[in-house]
């Protein structure tokens, strides 16, 4: 049976969950986003000094666990004694720093290889309009390369969002009392699931559905020539 | 076909005997130090499983540990993943009403740990604008949110994060089990510039005293079994080698 006292009596505090879950993704993909754009111009660059770096950035965070890397910041890092007598220690020693920075090269990551995919699949002749009007290299990543690329990359971004969203459960392996801290405090002092995973489950769920919402709004805007209705038209 | 139903028959045969003796699951954490821990080659080791193991083999009983984090601790006994906890859980009013309990079979304080020379004592004024370390969903977490409220808490996970943590210094002062802050923490180097604070403190005894192998409720038989073999073991000299092999003091129960 589910008792719906239980899950009255906490609404406050999973309402300060949620609160904690949205910082924690909107910092992190904000922060993400703003580093994936130069990163993904970086990567896909015939400049070897350039794109090996990064390629090499995305292969490492993308090839060991969001969890590995969180407990390599927040203990891993404190183990040190000379990290912890500098100055990084001031912003290292907080849990929310570590989860932000940890956070953001993961998302950074993920989204500067689909930025970058993205940006290799540009049509040729778009580049060769570009060319034959005479933009420079800069004109024509801020005009025609990077528009287009951020578009047709809307779809996949908006799944890293939705997946990032659900990673931010990991905070809680670091003190920090997001969705899923709650619910597991949830039930050990009421010892149900339904009352406690339960209903993280659901909030996590409505998260998702707004997130895929927001973005389904955004396809529908700016990839507006890409619907078989209004191209058409044309 | 005959062939598969003799096998089958032979199969059988060979597994009644198992079903003569009694198979018990049993929950530990494996995070709290001498009390429990996994070597790095995953065994698990320490006073909790030595006791457990030492109780079924006094019930006749083929045990297995099932490692569990002490979070899900209560609700994995009663939807049924083990038949008891053995996990250095204290024995109190609030979990009685969830779990029934054996007889205590250790009994230790809470012990105040800091940096050496940090603070003289620990009382709320002292503490006063002081974070304290303290395992979440604990007796020592209950205890330390009521008496000082004008300290900020830190509250982790686990029992050795309350080390972790302290040595970080994410917080000023930890509050943790005598046992495991002496044995896995001040008698270890990275323990070295740190001391207990104040005397140790034994808390609230409304619900009984000491750490007792937690049962799903109205289970009397297997708790009678429990209590009958406990016994026993602190007669027979059992449990007085076990302790020696972990603590240079006595950690049994009063009663």
């Amino acid at each position: 049976m589910i008792d719906f006292s239980v899950i009255v009596e906490n609404i406050p505090a999973f309402w300060k969950g949620l609160q904690v879950t949205l910082l924690l993704l909107v910092i992190a993909c904000a922060s993400g986003f703003v580093l994936s754009v130069p990163l993904a111009v970086a990567r896909v660059s015939p400049n070897p000094w350039l794109a090996r770096p990064v390629f090499l950035f995305t292969y490492v965070l993308r090839g060991t666990p969001l969890l590995v890397q969180m407990f390599m910041v927040y203990h891993g890092l404190a183990q040190f004694e000379a990290v912890r007598e500098s100055i990084f220690w001031v912003a290292l020693k907080s849990p929310w720093f570590c989860a932000w920075l940890v956070f953001t090269l993961n998302t950074t990551a993920y989204t500067t290889e689909i930025f970058a995919g993205a940006l290799r699949a540009t049509p040729s002749g778009e580049l060769e309009a570009a060319r034959s009007l005479g933009l420079t290299d800069g004109a024509m990543y801020r005009r025609i390369l990077l528009p287009s690329a951020l578009r047709r990359a809307l779809p996949q971004y908006g799944n890293e969002v939705v997946m990032m969203m659900h990673a931010t459960a990991i905070a809680s392996t670091v003190t920090l009392v997001e969705i899923t801290r709650v619910a597991r405090d949830v039930y050990y002092n009421h010892l149900s699931a339904v009352e406690s995973f339960g209903v993280a489950a659901v909030i996590y769920f409505v998260l998702t559905f707004s997130l895929v919402g927001l973005f389904k709004l955004a396809e529908k805007r700016f990839l507006r020539h890409l619907r078989p209705d209004t191209a058409g038209a044309l | 076909m005959r062939k598969f139903l003799s096998a089958a028959a032979v199969l059988l045969a060979l597994s009644t005997p198992a079903f003569a003796q009694s198979t018990l699951r049993v929950g530990v954490e494996g995070n709290y130090p001498p009390f429990s821990m996994i070597s790095p080659d995953g065994k698990l080791s320490g006073f909790d499983i030595d006791i457990a193991n030492a109780v079924c083999a006094e019930m006749k009983a083929a045990c297995t540990m099932v490692q569990q984090e002490w979070d899900g601790m209560i609700p994995a006994l009663n939807a049924k993943k083990f038949d008891m906890i053995v996990a250095s859980m204290t024995i109190t009013e609030e979990r009685k009403k969830a779990v029934d309990f054996s007889n205590a079979y250790y009994d230790v304080p809470s012990r105040w740990v800091a940096k050496a020379g940090a603070f003289k004592e620990a009382t709320p004024a002292s503490l006063k604008g002081k974070k304290i370390i303290v395992l979440r969903n604990s007796p020592r977490a209950k205890y330390v949110q009521e008496n000082f409220k004008e300290s900020e808490v830190l509250l982790v996970a686990k029992e050795t994060e309350v080390y972790l943590e302290l040595v970080a210094g994410r917080g000023d002062i930890g509050f943790g089990s005598s046992v495991v802050s002496s044995e896995a923490f001040l008698k270890k180097p990275e323990g070295k510039a740190f001391a207990q604070v104040g005397d140790t403190v034994i808390l609230d005894r409304t619900g009984g005293a000491g750490v007792g192998i937690a049962l799903r409720k109205n289970e009397e038989e297997l708790r009678g079994k429990i209590n009958e073999a406990l016994k026993t073991i602190r007669a027979n000299g059992t449990y007085r080698k076990l302790a020696d092999k972990y603590f240079d003091f006595n950690v049994e129960p009063q009663s």
